[in-house]
Order: C-alpha cells, then sequence, then structure tokens
C-alpha cells in the first residue's frame, strides 16, 4: 500500500511537472506553427529558434502586477483561474502513457475526464461574472451556451467507442484496439470528435468566448500576468488532455512499431494538437448561433446515426 | 439557410435586462477610434449610435492658413490607406481652377500610381475583415503582398504610406522605364497569386456563412443615404466616379465596373475583390501606352488662382470623394470642404445594425471598410 | 430532395475547409518573407525620404545655402529656421544657422523642390533614436560642413 502511495505521489509530481513542460513546449509551437503558417518566422530572439521565448514571456507575466477591478467580484475573480486549472491535474490520472505508464487505473477513467472537462467552462463562467465587465459577462455567456450544445455529440461519440469495446477504462479501450485502430472502423466518428474537442477547448474557429477582435479579450479581459498566464496554462493542458483521449480512443494509445510505448502516445497526441493549431490559423470564426445549429442539427444527428449503426452491426 | 429578410428586433420585444455596451474608442474591431454605444439585449443590438470626433484634426480650417501647396501633406493624411487619390483630388482641383495643363506621361503615372495604391488598400481591407471575423492569416497574406507594392511605390514617391508626390502640374520627378518592368512582374506574380486569396477565404464555408446575408443594403436605402464606394455597387447601383464623370484619362482605358446585386457582405466582398482584377487591368493598359515626354508643366512659383470655386470627384478605395475650394483670389484658400466617402457610409450602419448579432455588426463594420480619421477628418 | 441538397450543401462545406487548410499548409513550406532586423536589413531605394540635409558646395565645403528663406516660408509645419550673413569677398549670403524641428516635420518635400539652389535633399537616415527629445528638436544641419564664420 505504501509503495502504490509512493506511486501515485510520484506520478502526481510528474503530471505536475508534464503541465508545465507542455505548456512550455505548446506555447512555443503555436507561435512558431502561427509564424510559419503566416510567412514569418515566429519567435527567434530568445535562445536558438525562440526555444526560451516562454520562459521569458513566463517570467514577464509573473512579474506582472495583478490587477483586480474596482467592482469586481473578488473572491470570484481570483477563484476562477484556480477553478481552470485545478482540474487539469485530476483529469490527467487515468490518462495511460503507455502500458506500464499510468498514475492510476480507473475503470470509470473516461468519464471521470469528461467530467471534470466540463469544470473549464465553470472557470470561464466565473471569470466572466467575477470580471464586472460586459465584454466578459458576453464572453462567459457564451462558452456556457457551446457547452451545453456540445457535450451530447461528444459523449453519444464516446458511447459508441464504449460499447465496441465494452469498458469504461482507458487502459481496456486501448488494449482492445491491438486489432486495428478504432479511427479504421468510425472514421466519422473520429471527425466528429476533433470537431467537438476543438469546441470544448474554445479554440479557433471556435473562439468566441475569447474572441479577440469582437469582445475584446472575451472572459480574460480584466486579468493581467499571473491570472491570465493561469488561463492559458488551462487551455494548453485541456488541449493535451483533449488529444490524449483521442489517442487512446481512437489511434491506439501507445501502440506502434520500433519505439517505446511513451514515445508513440507523445507523438499522436502532439500531433493532434498540431492538427488543432492548423485549424485555429486557418478559418475565420463561426457565430454562436451557427454554432449552435451546427451542433444541433448536423453533429448530433451523424453521430446518433453512427451510434445506431453501431449498435445494429455489434448485433449481428 | 436561407433567410431573404434579416431578423429585427424592434423595441416591443424589448426584455428587462438592456444594457449599454460601449464599443469604444479602442476596441479592435472599429478601424480606427470609433466609437459606438450599443444597447443590448443579450448578444442582440437594439440600437446602434455612433459616437464620432475622437479624432478630429480641424483639417478643413487648417487649409484656410496653407498656401496650396503646403496643404498638401495635409490632404495626404486623412486617408492614409488610399492617399494618393486624396493627392490627386486635391491636385486635380487646384489645376481645374487654375486651368493647368498636365502632360500626358505625368497622367499616366498618375494613373498607375493610384491604382496601385487602390490594390494596396484593398489588400489591406482584405485582411482587416477577415481579423474582424477572427482568421488571423489571411491578414499576414494580404501584408506580405501589399509590401511588395509598397516597395514598388517607395522607389518612385519616397514614402510607404502618406505619399505626397503628385505637384501641381504634373509629377515632381520623372520615373525610370525599368520601374515599369517591375510593375509589370509584380501584375504577373500577384495575378498567378491571386486564386490563392480565393481558396483560403472565398470558398470557406464558414466565411459563407458568415457573410451571406448579413447587412443587406437595399438600393433605395444606398441611394438615399448617400453612400458611395464598393458599399453602393454592393447593392446594384454601377456608379463609379471613373466611369461617370472620367478625371486623368480614365476614359481611355478598358475596365469593368463589377456591381453585385445582393448588398449583403459577401456582395461587398465581391466587389471588392473583382475592383482588384479591374485594377491590375488598368496599370497593365497605362503601362502599354506609356509615352515619353515631360512630366511636368510649367506652372508658375506662387500659385494664385482667380477667384471662383470648384468641386472636384475622384474616386478613392473607400467611395467618392469631392473636394470643394473657395477661392478669393489669394494664396491661400477661403474655404475647402471635403466630402468624405467614409462618412456617409458610417450613415447606414446605425440602421443596419439594429437586431443583429454583435458579431454580426463587427462584420458589417469591416465590410463597409471604412478608415476613421477620414469620417473625423 | 430538402434533404438531399441538405446533405450535398454540408458535404461541400465541409470539403472547402480542406482547401483552406492546403492553402495555410502551402504557406508553411515557402520562404518566409522575415527580413531579421538587426542582422539584415531591407534595400533601401534612392528616393528614401529620411530627414532633410544640406548639401555641400564641392568646391568650398561651404553650404550650399543662400538663407533666402524659401523654405522656411514654404512649410506647412514652420519647421526650419535659418539665418545667413554675407562673408567677406563673397557676393551671396551663407548660413550661419540652420535648425530643423524633426518633431514636427512631415517629410513633404516641399524645401526640398523650393531651394533655389538645390541645397537640401533627403538623407537615408532611418534609424534615429535617442534619449532626449533636443536630440530632434533642433537639428543642426550644418554641423558637419565647413564654414567660413
Amino acid at each position: 500500500m505504501n509503495i502504490s502511495l509512493l506511486s501515485v505521489a510520484g506520478y502526481l509530481v510528474g503530471i505536475a511537472a508534464l503541465v508545465g513542460l507542455n505548456a512550455v513546449i505548446l506555447v512555443w509551437l503555436e507561435r512558431k506553427v502561427a509564424g510559419h503558417m503566416q510567412f514569418r518566422l515566429g519567435p527567434m530572439e530568445v535562445g536558438p529558434h525562440g526555444i526560451l521565448q516562454t520562459l521569458a514571456d513566463g517570467i514577464k507575466l509573473v512579474s506582472k502586477q495583478l490587477v483586480i477591478p474596482d467592482e469586481a467580484d473578488k473572491p470570484l475573480f481570483l477563484l476562477a483561474p484556480i477553478v481552470s486549472l485545478v482540474p487539469i491535474f485530476a483529469a490527467m490520472v487515468p490518462l495511460p502513457f503507455s502500458e506500464t505508464v499510468q498514475a492510476w487505473e480507473l475503470n470509470i477513467g473516461l468519464l471521470l475526464i469528461i467530467a471534470l472537462g466540463l469544470l473549464n467552462t465553470l472557470g470561464i463562467l466565473l471569470a466572466g461574472w467575477g470580471s464586472n465587465n460586459k465584454y466578459a459577462l458576453l464572453g462567459g455567456a457564451r462558452a456556457v451556451a457551446q457547452i451545453l450544445a456540445y457535450k451530447i455529440p461528444l459523449l453519444i461519440c464516446v458511447m459508441t467507442i464504449i460499447m465496441m469495446t465494452g469498458s469504461y477504462s482507458l487502459r481496456d479501450i486501448a488494449i482492445a484496439q491491438q486489432g486495428g485502430w478504432n479511427v479504421l472502423y468510425q472514421p466519422l466518428l473520429f471527425i466528429v470528435y476533433i470537431i467537438t474537442v476543438t469546441l470544448e477547448t474554445n479554440r479557433s474557429p471556435f473562439d468566441f468566448s475569447e474572441a479577440e477582435s469582437e469582445l475584446v479579450a472575451g472572459f480574460h479581459t480584466e486579468y493581467s500576468g499571473m491570472g491570465f498566464s493561469l488561463f492559458f496554462l488551462a487551455e494548453y493542458s485541456y488541449m493535451f488532455i483533449a488529444a490524449g483521449l483521442a489517442t487512446v480512443l481512437f489511434l491506439g494509445g501507445w501502440q506502434g512499431p520500433w519505439l517505446p510505448g511513451v514515445v508513440w502516445t507523445l507523438i499522436k497526441i502532439y500531433s493532434i494538437i498540431f492538427l488543432m493549431m492548423w485549424f485555429r490559423w486557418t478559418f475565420p470564426r463561426v457565430r454562436i448561433d451557427q454554432m449552435l445549429s451546427f451542433g444541433w442539427k448536423i453533429l448530433l444527428p451523424i453521430s446518433l446515426v453512427n451510434f445506431i449503426i453501431t449498435a445494429g452491426v455489434l448485433a449481428l | 439557410m436561407n433567410r431573404a429578410v434579416q431578423p429585427t428586433y424592434t423595441l416591443d420585444k424589448v426584455s428587462e435586462e438592456n444594457f449599454a455596451l460601449n464599443l469604444g474608442p479602442q476596441h479592435p474591431g472599429t478601424h480606427g477610434v470609433l466609437r459606438v454605444v450599443l444597447h443590448m439585449d443579450g448578444e442582440y443590438i437594439l440600437q446602434a449610435d455612433p459616437v464620432l470626433g475622437y479624432g478630429h484634426r480641424m483639417q478643413e480650417k487648417i487649409a484656410e492658413n496653407m498656401t496650396y501647396p503646403q496643404a498638401l501633406p495635409y490632404v495626404c493624411r486623412m486617408d492614409y490607406l488610399g492617399a494618393l487619390s486624396y493627392n490627386l483630388a486635391w491636385v486635380l482641383a487646384v489645376e481645374k481652377l487654375c486651368q493647368f495643363e498636365v502632360p500626358e506621361r505625368a497622367e499616366k503615372i498618375r494613373v498607375i500610381t493610384t491604382e496601385l495604391n487602390r490594390i494596396s488598400s484593398h489588400l489591406l481591407w482584405w485582411g482587416a475583415f477577415l481579423l474582424d471575423l477572427g482568421g488571423f492569416t489571411p491578414f499576414l497574406q494580404a501584408l506580405t503582398d501589399r509590401e511588395l507594392i509598397l516597395d514598388l511605390l517607395e522607389e518612385v514617391t519616397g514614402s510607404r504610406l502618406t505619399y505626397c508626390y503628385y505637384r501641381f502640374g504634373g509629377l515632381p520627378s520623372d520615373v525610370d522605364d525599368t520601374w515599369f518592368t517591375r510593375v509589370m512582374e509584380f501584375i504577373e506574380g500577384f495575378r498567378l497569386r491571386l486564386p490563392r486569396y480565393h481558396d483560403l477565404v472565398t470558398g470557406n464555408v464558414i466565411f459563407y456563412h458568415r457573410a451571406k446575408d448579413v447587412g443587406v443594403i437595399l438600393p433605395f436605402d444606398a441611394a438615399g443615404y448617400g453612400l458611395s464606394g464598393p458599399i453602393l455597387r454592393g447593392s446594384g447601383i454601377g456608379f463609379d466616379v471613373r466611369r461617370h464623370e472620367p478625371y486623368s484619362g480614365y476614359e481611355r482605358y478598358n475596365f469593368e465596373v463589377p456591381v453585385d446585386e445582393t448588398g449583403d457582405c459577401l456582395g461587398r466582398y465581391n466587389v471588392r475583390m473583382m475592383e482588384i482584377e479591374q485594377s491590375l487591368n488598368i496599370v497593365e493598359q497605362a503601362i502599354g501606352s506609356i509615352t515619353e515626354g515631360p512630366v511636368r508643366s510649367k506652372v508658375p512659383k506662387l500659385i494664385k488662382p482667380p477667384e471662383g470655386e470648384v468641386a472636384m470627384a475622384v474616386e478613392t478605395p473607400r467611395g467618392q470623394l469631392v473636394i470643394y475650394i473657395v477661392s478669393d483670389g489669394t494664396k491661400k484658400p477661403y474655404r475647402v470642404k471635403y466630402r468624405v466617402p467614409s462618412f456617409a457610409n458610417l450613415s447606414i450602419f446605425a440602421k443596419l445594425a439594429r437586431g443583429q448579432l454583435l458579431a454580426d455588426a463587427l462584420a458589417i463594420l469591416g465590410s463597409m471598410d471604412m478608415v476613421i480619421p477620414e469620417v473625423d477628418r | 430532395m430538402m434533404e438531399c441538397c441538405y446533405i450535398k450543401d454540408v458535404v461541400k462545406g465541409f470539403l472547402s475547409l480542406f482547401t483552406g487548410m492546403r492553402v495555410t499548409m502551402g504557406n508553411v513550406f515557402t520562404r518566409p518573407a522575415t527580413v531579421q532586423w538587426p542582422r539584415e536589413a531591407a534595400p533601401l531605394p534612392d528616393r528614401f525620404r529620411g530627414h532633410i540635409m544640406m548639401l555641400a558646395n564641392e568646391a568650398t565645403g561651404y553650404p550650399k545655402c543662400i538663407a533666402c528663406t524659401s523654405c522656411a516660408r514654404n512649410c506647412p509645419s514652420q519647421c526650419i529656421i535659418v539665418t545667413g550673413k554675407k562673408p567677406e569677398g563673397e557676393k551671396k549670403k551663407i548660413a550661419d544657422r540652420f535648425e530643423l524641428d524633426f518633431t514636427k516635420c512631415s517629410l513633404c518635400g516641399l524645401c526640398v523642390e523650393i531651394c533655389p539652389v538645390g541645397a537640401l535633399d533627403f538623407s537615408r537616415d532611418y534609424a534615429l533614436v535617442s534619449y532626449t527629445r533636443d536630440d530632434f528638436n533642433g537639428m543642426n544641419l550644418l554641423q558637419d560642413l565647413g564654414s567660413p564664420f
């Protein structure tokens, strides 16, 4: 028991390190990808090819003054970034990186991750309300409408995979794909999942809650310094978790030739994250009512029909 | 999603939770220092009141204290994106008043530089419109091509944005023949890159649904509010000053005036993209027919126009600019009036924004392509 | 029928997304347009408008300016101050003070054009930076030239 507690504590430290390292890498990767897709180079000054740029930005953000607006709801204002960030650590626990590397094997790991993802939106709503700023309020309200419309296709997606595998545990789902990755059996579902996950993480083309040209900065208008960086940490970590879930559900988890399982998992996760970044720098933003009608009229029917067909095929 | 009529929220449907949102003078979505006070019901706009004057620089009063050549830099700074059109308007107005002749080579070079400026202004509009809609890459793609135009114009005029290039009677200095070769190379390269613009944006389903049926301006309204430029032509009325009141030799060039019947943001977008292509045609024709000769005719050192008034209309990238000068025979004008296109174009925004979502209102502002310093003068 | 068109629209719209993504990916493999200043510098054309500078008479090294004050009178922003005296044995005046208030100059070029002796020209100086405003308030354009006074 002591050893297993020790290993869990070790894994938690590892997860904290992973979250930090992931944010550093992703901020740099995002800026480089953005730069090269826009005929420019991205950060080049700090460190070779700008590798240390995130460090410099982090130092800058930490040293900024924490400005709290006058009539803002102070407890909510300060709590919002924390509410966004803390569930990330818990959500990373059931994620398997390889056959042996997993923080804790939960038999309902999948449900845990999806449920904890909802808390991100709670953080956005708290930030929007607590800022005492109409732009932030609009951003927070939009985020809630977005989540309500997209949890259902996501859950149907995930239920189809569970139905195919027969278990909620992420490790079992990954092992069950040894005969062939799920993306080959369910390509449409993979597309629906990628779209849904781009929505959950408030990434372009669905980033209306932080729409930079309409609502000045959306829900994080009033945040400066560390509060802002915590929101960004939460967003990038949540991208990592969502991509990790996609890897396990559709791309076979850690399976792959020659290289160790952890490396394959990371390769697949970062490929999906690159795909999400590619979306961000290509498409303009979708309007909120169009997004809602897209969710209810297109994604929901597709995922339901897929679910029924899968159920039929499995019954035969 | 075929909607012929946009949804309207009249004040009957007001809820108890309207609030006033200040699309303030500092906002990433308004192009300059425009302030719009929006009364909103959730995401829908009930009423929009633009508040102007944050960039007022008393240009008309300043022009009364400057001699005619001294007013040239001031005129260029009103609309910094289409500065050569303003320059052309001022120079043509004074030449019309004083009956100065302009040599043919100077006219052709004026047309070439003005049309290049128009292309660069439309490119910036394209990027900024998509930035308002939330796509970040098109802005940089447009600016990369715009840099080539700015480099070409810098070789001729010396400046990149606020050119002060035309003088009364022609141009201050001649242009090297190799410059024409470089312009033709640019045009060929740009024609090859233009499909990439359409691939990235025009065919995109997200953009299509953001711009289709948004901000429909009926032709009756367009004529009634005094709109001009691509906004007017996007509503079906094909009025272009270059075609109907030609100046500076435009009657000799063979170009089409693009008109789109739909009147929504997508229509205005299409009109401007087609205008870019037509400008490329005009530049090619002008370079093809360039002649040798002087670039400046003899004008007196001190410009003292005869007493009288003149009104000169010019097609800027934003619409019709009219410069009205009243001269009392001295070296400084008695009164100068600028009728700027963006001011009239802004006047329809309050009507269009009613009942729209905030995102749509910003798309409408973006498609109207206004430069606010021009509105405030 | 309605459903058929609807599905066709959805599929066509979805495929248009891939066209856009192909363009962006193509951009990744294009040479970036960045000029990494200060390690590289973009080429400067000949007619570039830096602040104005005084040209020197080739023979004597004195400023060409004859202090006729045409430039000062023609400047729209009134940023030129010029005075001059007639030195011994010369027919024309030579400037002994020529100050440009660069904080007001709009680089219109009217002074360069109107000068009867062609004493002014644009410089190619663009990397102007300083800690105080006084360096640009009254730029002395005669400081590198010889003077008969």
